[in-house]
């Protein structure tokens, strides 16, 4: 019996895998067509390899802050886009009057460190209030109570914003260090690229090292195990709670500002897009999973600037770029089809699915 | 018992007056006599009445939120204003502006739409600003029969004689019109031989990106790449890496401020700073220049030519500078004053106040009179409607970006 009903596909199963097979199929398809044209050199493709890895490691960023939240309370924080809105912003304001002032021409290490550390804090303190005012009264709601939560603070911070500062484009000052390119192997390859991929890259092994080596780490790791076993244990869960939304915040304000220094416009709808993309790269990665999201946030980067061209090209689809979003949502879609747990989720367990 | 004397004499007293409204040779308990002759107005479409007393409501819809998007709604609610302010007055009643955030998109533009039609007393509408939200904006107005004049919406097919729409009217010229002019400028004076088009996918974008590759095809020109991006993007380089493979002379874009300061700096990052960008009257605004920087240097957009303007240009200059502070901020201020003054005229000319002082104005007749506006002196130039709502005067000047400044260079 039980042999015969593995093998037994049911109707929605099949329709499923016929829409990842045909999404996989066209990919390929796509794929052969537009490397038998040859339209661009390997240079290019290198190119392409290096915007998705910049943009892949700020997704990164913000999925972490996505990813232990849900580790920790299985809730998915919709306003975490708006804490890194709210770090590249003011920090927008730190570095003009730097910038202003000559301190980011004649000190820029240490004017860059100071604009980090203020939108560092105030992606810190966003996230600490919201988890103190809109989660925390929460806590013991049904599920879809704090994400409907979420969602009204993600509104209000924007529209806060909006209020405070204005709807105008705010651009960051150009920082001469930043600026320039190396070559590396025959292809050009933009400085501020490489510094932010190397920052993002060393956030993630410090906050690696934070959640597998320290004292704070494991305990972490215990309430997203269980929390009232962990509670039982002395630990105490509210702090770990915060200590998780601090952690976070800081990705996001680091990733904000990392943003802002290689896209120059500060708006207060900034946060919006990357925080879908940043989620989505969290559960292509496996959500409540560290390095999935490390993963998640990279691929997905990689795929929409390599994406377009790749697959496009070849069948003859007039402006690929557009279909941009297509690509990143398709590959989610794929994803969920054959591995629903993400690319590198654990099978869940029956009370964190 | 006293409850039902009262009962009985509430309704006495109702007959009382029920009888004395049903018939009409009783006297008037009290006011004067009646007008000696009866007041109609009739419309086909319906009649507004605003009661004596209370201002005529015009809708003013424009983008007035959103990344670039807000400075070219501000612009035209500036001079939407000054209209009101020099018009003063029509037939005695004072003028008010209900202002509306269209916002640059479908679902904006149709929700203030909805909500404007649900408001028996608003005459007409100023607006919108984006294509996007005035192509659906354009149908509800028409089923509720409100005429609207747009000072900005451009997109050829919303005075397509297929798909215009009786009420829809602009003060803005036709990106017929438009796309040509810089196609002709980038082959005659550029000298360009090979572009790539970029837009955002709004309707305003493609339209206007269709008809500038049309018109330099039509030259002789190439266009090597049609290319589009999504509006909130940041990361252009794919696209422009994309593009440059196949090595354009010009790059024409065809959206707004904010992605086409993202292609205008980023352009440099794969190695085009070389190669001409130009854009359209959605990206000629200082706020342009402020997002891209130094990258805006020697970049190229059309827009309104000013030396067709009509000869109250110069006080409104002034007016405008005065009032807000500062000189106008994006193009499309006079067509916003224009807009605002076609409509408050044809009102002018069609309404009928009733011996109560209420002011009448049916909705058919003032959607004829806006359409037989001809020969009408504005700041834009000398505006005439055609059949299919085309009110613009449709001369297209190109500045270039000098010294952080825009600055018109061909007209």
């Amino acid at each position: 019996m039980q042999r015969i009903r593995v093998w037994r596909v049911s109707a929605t199963d099949l329709i499923i895998w016929g829409i990842g097979f045909l999404i996989g199929g066209i990919a390929l398809w796509g794929t052969i067509a537009t490397l038998r044209e040859g339209l661009y050199t390997s240079s290019d493709w290198v190119s392409f390899l290096i915007f998705g890895l910049a943009q892949g490691a700020v997704y990164a960023l913000i999925a972490l802050g996505y990813t232990l939240v849900y580790g920790i309370l299985f809730m998915i924080n919709f306003a975490h886009g708006e804490i890194f809105m709210g770090g590249a912003y003011i920090g927008y304001f730190v570095a003009r009057a730097f910038d202003e002032s000559g301190f980011l021409d004649s000190n820029p290490i240490l004017a860059l460190a100071i604009i980090f550390l203020v939108a560092m804090s105030v992606s810190i303190s966003m996230a600490v209030a919201l988890e103190r005012i809109a989660y925390r009264p929460l806590r013991r709601a049904p599920r879809l109570v704090p994400l409907i939560t979420a969602i009204g603070a993600s509104l209000f911070l924007q529209y806060s914003f909006r209020g405070l500062f204005g709807t105008g484009i705010k651009v960051y000052p150009d920082v001469e260090i930043l600026k320039g390119s190396w070559q590396i192997g025959g292809v050009m390859v933009l400085r501020i690229h490489v510094i932010v991929f190397v920052c993002a890259v060393l956030m993630m092994a410090g906050l690696y090292w934070l959640v597998q080596r320290t004292k704070m780490g494991k305990a972490m790791r215990a309430v997203a195990e269980d929390k009232d076993a962990a509670a039982l244990m002395g630990i105490d869960v509210d702090r770990v709670i915060v200590n998780t939304f601090i952690v976070g915040g800081a990705l996001a304000g680091a990733g904000g500002v990392l943003f802002a220094l290689y896209n120059k416009q500060v708006i207060h709808t900034m946060g919006f897009i990357p925080g879908i993309k940043a989620f989505t790269a969290a559960v292509l990665g496996g959500i409540g999973n560290i390095p999935g999201a490390m993963f998640g946030g990279l691929f997905l980067g990689i795929f929409e600037s390599i994406g377009p061209p790749l697959f496009f090209t070849g069948l003859g689809v007039p402006s690929p770029n557009q279909l941009k979003d297509v690509i990143a949502f398709s590959m989610l879609v794929l994803v969920l089809i054959f591995r629903p747990t993400g690319l590198l989720g654990e099978v869940l367990t029956e009370k964190k699915a | 018992m006293r409850s039902r004397y009262l009962l009985i004499s509430i309704v006495a007293l109702l007959a009382l007056i029920v009888s004395a409204c049903a018939a009409p040779a009783a006297p008037p308990p009290k006011e004067e006599a009646a007008p000696a002759e009866e007041f109609t107005y009739e419309d086909e479409w319906g009649v507004v009445v605003i009661p004596a007393g209370e201002p005529l409501r015009l809708g003013f819809v424009a983008g007035l939120s959103g990344a670039g998007i807000d400075v070219l709604g501000l612009d035209e609610k500036r001079g939407a204003e000054l209209a009101v302010k020099d018009k003063g007055e029509v037939l005695g009643f004072p003028i008010e502006l209900q202002v509306e955030d269209g916002q640059c998109n479908a679902e904006g533009g149709q929700t203030v739409a909805n909500k404007l039609v649900a408001d028996p007393e608003i005459v007409a509408v100023v607006g919108h600003m984006c294509s996007s939200s005035c192509i659906p904006a354009a149908d509800i107005y028409d089923q509720n029969h409100y005429s609207m004049v747009s000072p900005s919406c451009t997109a050829p097919s919303l005075t397509d004689p297929a798909t215009h729409k009786p009420i829809f009217f602009r003060t803005a010229w036709n990106d017929k019109i438009q796309g040509p002019a810089a196609a002709k400028f980038a082959y005659d004076v550029l000298g360009v031989r090979k572009v790539a088009t970029i837009h955002d996918g709004s309707p305003y974008a493609e339209q206007l990106g269709q008809e500038f590759a049309k018109a330099f095809e039509a030259l002789g020109g190439q266009i090597v790449a049609r290319e589009a991006v999504n509006v909130g993007d940041t990361d252009m380089r794919p696209v422009l890496t994309r593009i440059k493979a196949e090595d354009p002379d010009l790059i024409y874009w065809s959206g707004f401020v904010a992605e086409g300061a993202y292609l205008a700096v980023q352009r440099a990052d794969v190695g085009m700073e070389d190669v001409y960008f130009m854009g359209a009257d959605g990206i000629r605004a200082d706020a342009f220049i402020e997002a891209a920087g130094d990258a805006a240097e020697g970049v190229y957009a059309s827009a309104a030519n000013p030396g067709e303007a009509g000869p109250g240009m110069e006080d409104f200059l002034k007016a405008y500078k005065e009032a807000y502070g500062e000189d106008p901020i994006a193009p499309f201020h006079a067509h916003a004053y224009d807009a605002t003054m076609l409509i408050l005229n044809a009102i002018e000319q069609v309404a009928k106040v009733d011996p109560e002082g209420n002011l009448h104005i049916g909705r058919k007749a003032l959607r004829d009179a806006i359409a037989n506006t001809k020969g009408y002196q504005g700041l834009t130039g000398t505006l005439s409607c055609d059949e299919n709502g085309d009110c613009g005067v449709g001369s297209v000047a190109i500045s270039k970006v000098e010294n952080g400044k825009w600055v018109v260079v061909s007209d």
